[in-house]
Formats: C-alpha cells, structure tokens, sequence
C-alpha cells in the first residue's frame, strides 16, 4: 500500500517546489531574493502584501480581472448549454462541421487576434470595458464550453427528455427541474475551465484595457522601478493570483471526485 | 425539429462570430494586402504566402514546434495518466490534492513564465543548486539543450495537473464491479488497463490530448517570458516567430499570412490527432 504512492509522492514534491519557492520568496526582501538562494527568508517581511493590498491600482486590477472573468464565465454557460444541447440531441445539416469549426477557434493563437481585437472592439466603443475583454476572451473559452457540456450531456440519456415531453412537461419545466439538475456538475466544470483560461490569459486583456477596466498584468508591469524589476511584489502578486482558483478548485472538487467520462463511452 | 437546433445555438453563433469570425475575416485581409505602418495598404495577392516558404526562420521554427508538441504530448499524457491512477479515490487526502493540482493551472501565463525564469537562474534558483550538487554544468541562458528542456520542464509542471484532473475524473466513473469481473477472470494489470480502464477515458483522453496540443502548439507568454525564444533561435517556436511578426512586425500583410498558415497547421494537426483517436478507442471498444 506504502509503495503505491511513492511514485504519487515524487510527483507532488516537483509539483510543490516551485510554489514554495514562490511562497518563500513572497515574504523576502527584493534585495534578498535577488542576491541569494535561501530556503527561508532571513527579513520575513510582510511589505510585499501590504504593498499590494495598499494600492489602488493593485486592488483595482484584480477587481478588474474578477470582474470580466465572471462575466466571460457566465455568458459561456449561457450560450454553451443550449448550444451544447443541440449537437448532443439533435442531428442536423453540418452538425459535424459546425462543431469542428466552432473547435477551430480554440486553436489559434491569440496573439494573431490582438491587433484585429483591438480595432474591432475599438469601432464598437468597447475599447476599455470589461465587456470587452470579456466577449474576446469567448474565442478560446467558448468552444470549449460547448465542447465539455456537449459531453455531460451526451452522458445524460435520451430516453430522459422524451419521457419527460410525453408526459407533457413543457421545455421551460423540463429545463429546471429535471435538466439543470443532472447538468450541474457539467456546468461546474465548465465553469471551472473557463474561469481558468480566462483568469490566466493577459495578453489579449492587456491589449482591450486602458485605464479603467486594466487586468492585473498592467499593474505587474508598473511595479518595474529603476533596478528593474520589484520581484518581492511581482511574486507576492503571483501567489495572490492563485487564491480565486483555490476556491475555485474547492467548491468543485466533489464533481471531479465523483467522476466524469465525458458522454458516451 | 431542425430549427429548433439552430435556435439553441444562435446565441454561442452570435458570440463567436463577434469574438471570433470578424477578427478572423481581418486577419486573412491583412494577409492579402502590403501593409506598412503609415502607408495605405496596396493589395498583394497571395504574394505574402509564396513569400512565407522561402523564410527560414519560419520552416525551422515549424519544425522546432512540432518537435516540441510531440515531445509534450509524449511525457505529459502518460504521465497524467500515471498520478491519476497512483491518487488515491476518496478521504480528505484526495481533497488537498485536488487543490494542490490546481493551483499552478492558475497562475497566470506571464508569471509563470517570469518566475520560472528567477527559479532558473543560476545564482539564484533551485534547479542550478540541485545541479551544482551534481557537478552539471547548468547555463538555460548559453546553453541550447538546457533552454530546451527548461522550457520543457516548466510546460510539464504547469500543465500535467490539468491532464490528472481529466483523467482522474474519467477513472471515478469505472464502477468497481469492472474490475472485480477481470480480476475474476484472470486479467493481468496490463489487460485490466488496456480493455477496463483504457476504453472508458477515451473521451476525457481524446479532450486532454487535443487541449494540451493545441495550448502547446500557442505556447506564447511563459516562453517569451522564460527564455525569450533564445538562446539563439533554440527555443523560438511558430508560436513566438508568428507572434512576434502579427504583433511587432513591420508588415501587417505578412504577420497575416503567417498566422493563416499557422492556424491551418494546427487545425490540421488536431483533425488528425483527433481521427486516430476516434479510430483507436473504436477497435478497443470492439474488443472489450
């Protein structure tokens, strides 16, 4: 039994290293992180936090990020689950290739997108507001909704919605009661793997914000003084960007605990 | 009953089309024109595309891509597999390790890419110290190979979590009386693998694959942050090269013309990826 998880042990040892490495140094001096490798700090300093939760534009940023990304999340579960719905249950002309086409937006690159982007967001007086930042970021997170939710769905029987119109529920009844129910775990996830991608995606943010709705990275690259760099305060930030997806990760746990196959196998 | 398959997606069509279709329709007009910061643009043809095949730094930087997706795909995919298998299946164990796998999923694309460049660095980081215990000569700034697989090392512990999230959530939907039955009939681990467990992740694998070779094929922000795509040219990937000419280039129309080709070379990729797969967990279904 002890020897099973030595391989698992290994594993989460390289896992964790880095991140202490970047917990450690959030307490250290600049100064200390740039001059040596030490494994605890030698100044435990709080300056760092209290630097970042001190300034305005450092809060304003992650608020920023919170906010479109929630957005992004949420008009991802709302136009993938229906979306999602009619490729699992429906056969129709092109079905097939829509959905490749709609998967083909995954995979191109966002930095082609940026320029595009920025004049396409700008012409529609976007430029600068959450809503932005949060419908380009539907490029890559969109069909991947559609995709994850496509297979809970498929996952979920047939036989379940027919009976359910034979017995007369109407579609608006059938959604919340005996629908949504059964897709919840499918929309956590998904919800999950949106939050991510959106929370860790700052190039194309960067591009559609100026003042007022700027992402976290702006304010990263404001902390580069005189000797470069702030160090101290770009990895404290680094560790704080992390604490949305421990929650995250948290209140989804049981879904990915209870399992989940992806539709038909 | 077609229609109403069409009103369901009108909304995800809309969006996208706004997100994805407009922008898209801009970059291949770029590709058609001779675009020059503060000049008007004069229409170019397929000029901009003959003109790609003779860039050598383009044809090597595909090459060099595609070497780094398979090795990715190579290591981070049994890998993945290996930590879902070796988790344990409940207990509050199971619950700190799921937090743990997500976080570094979280961090974002820069940063990670900024601090793993202090991690390495050789005065300063833990991977020169553990190799200066070992007497190797570490230098990811000079050295080629050792950018390579630093750039490598870093894509495998930010990613792999997402890879063990997929498959361990694939492998708690295989009742356990699945593998009672082999058991009883005398299957060996491999067998048990190969026609229990391995059948019923194709989904979640085929989704795990596909991601991990479309995001490594993208691969932008960390490198450019780690290493810059040097030493050299060593770590300059398609993804960098076309970045860099879309973005900072001189010529709009060119950067255009790359990115079309690129985005074709990865549809490609993950078509046939994702037929072979298809295909392989079929005659593993047959079996079963």
């Amino acid at each position: 039994m002890k020897k099973k998880y030595i391989g698992l042990i290994i594993y989460l040892i390289f896992l964790i290293i880095p991140l202490y490495w970047m917990v450690n140094c959030s307490f250290k001096f600049t100064t200390e992180i740039m001059t040596k490798l030490t494994w605890f700090p030698e100044n435990f300093t709080l300056r760092n936090y209290a630097h970042i939760l001190g300034s305005e534009v450092w809060r304003s940023s992650f608020l920023n990020s919170l906010i479109y990304v929630s957005m992004n999340v949420v008009l991802c579960i709302f136009a993938g689950v229906p979306a999602a719905y009619a490729f699992s249950r429906w056969r129709f002309r092109g079905d097939k290739h829509l959905f490749f086409w709609l998967l083909t937006n995954r995979m191109a690159p966002v930095a082609i997108f940026m320029i595009p982007m920025f004049q396409l967001y700008s012409n529609l007086g976007l430029f600068d507001t959450h809503l932005a930042v949060a419908l380009c970021h539907l490029v890559f997170n969109l069909p991947l909704a559609i995709w994850i939710l496509e297979g809970f769905i498929s996952g979920i029987p047939k036989e379940l919605d027919e009976t359910a119109f034979v017995d007369g529920l109407s579609f608006g009844r059938f959604f919340r009661k005996i629908f949504f129910p059964l897709v919840r775990p499918g929309i956590g996830v998904t919800a999950f793997f949106c939050f991510l991608f959106s929370w860790t995606e700052l190039l194309l943010a960067r591009t559609l914000t100026g003042s007022t709705a700027r992402p976290i990275v702006v304010a990263l690259t404001r902390s580069q003084g005189a000797e470069g760099w702030d160090w101290g305060v770009l990895i404290a930030a680094g560790v704080l960007t992390m604490l949305p997806g421990v929650v995250m990760v948290y209140f989804i746990r049981n879904y990915i605990a209870k399992g989940f196959a992806m539709g038909r196998v | 009953m077609k229609n109403r398959a069409w009103l369901f997606l009108i909304p995800a069509l809309i969006l996208v089309s706004l997100s994805a279709f407009v922008p898209i329709m801009t970059v291949i007009n770029y590709s058609l024109h001779l675009i020059y910061p503060g000049s008007i643009p004069e229409f170019y043809g397929l000029q901009n595309y003959a003109e790609l095949f003779q860039d050598d730094i383009f044809l090597t930087s595909i090459k060099r891509q595609f070497m780094f997706t398979f090795q990715i795909l190579l290591i981070e995919i049994p890998l993945g597999l290996l930590v879902a298998l070796a988790m344990p299946r409940e207990g509050k164990w199971l619950t700190a390790i799921l937090v743990l796998l997500g976080i570094p999923l979280l961090i974002p694309l820069p940063i990670v890419g900024m601090v793993w460049r202090v991690f390495t660095r050789a005065d300063l980081g833990v991977i020169p110290w553990l190799f200066v215990k070992i007497g190797y000569d570490y230098r990811p700034v000079e050295h080629a190979m050792d950018a390579w697989w630093t750039t490598t090392v870093m894509d495998v512990w930010h990613w792999v979590p997402l890879v063990v999230l997929l498959c361990f959530a694939g492998l708690q939907t295989i009742p356990e009386p699945y593998y009672q039955a082999a058991k009883i009939d005398g299957a060996s681990r491999w067998a048990t693998f190969r026609y229990v467990t391995l059948p019923k992740l194709r989904y979640v694998l085929i989704i795990a694959v596909l991601l991990r070779a479309m995001d490594s094929f993208n691969i932008y922000s960390e490198v450019f942050m780690l290493t810059g795509g040097g030493p050299g040219s060593t770590t300059n990937f398609m993804s960098l090269y076309t970045s860099s000419q879309a973005v900072g280039g001189t010529d709009l129309g060119y950067g255009g013309a790359l990115s079309m080709v690129y985005l074709y070379i990865v549809v490609m990729l993950c078509y046939v990826l994702y037929t072979i797969m298809m295909n392989m967990g079929q005659a593993g279904g047959r079996k079963e």
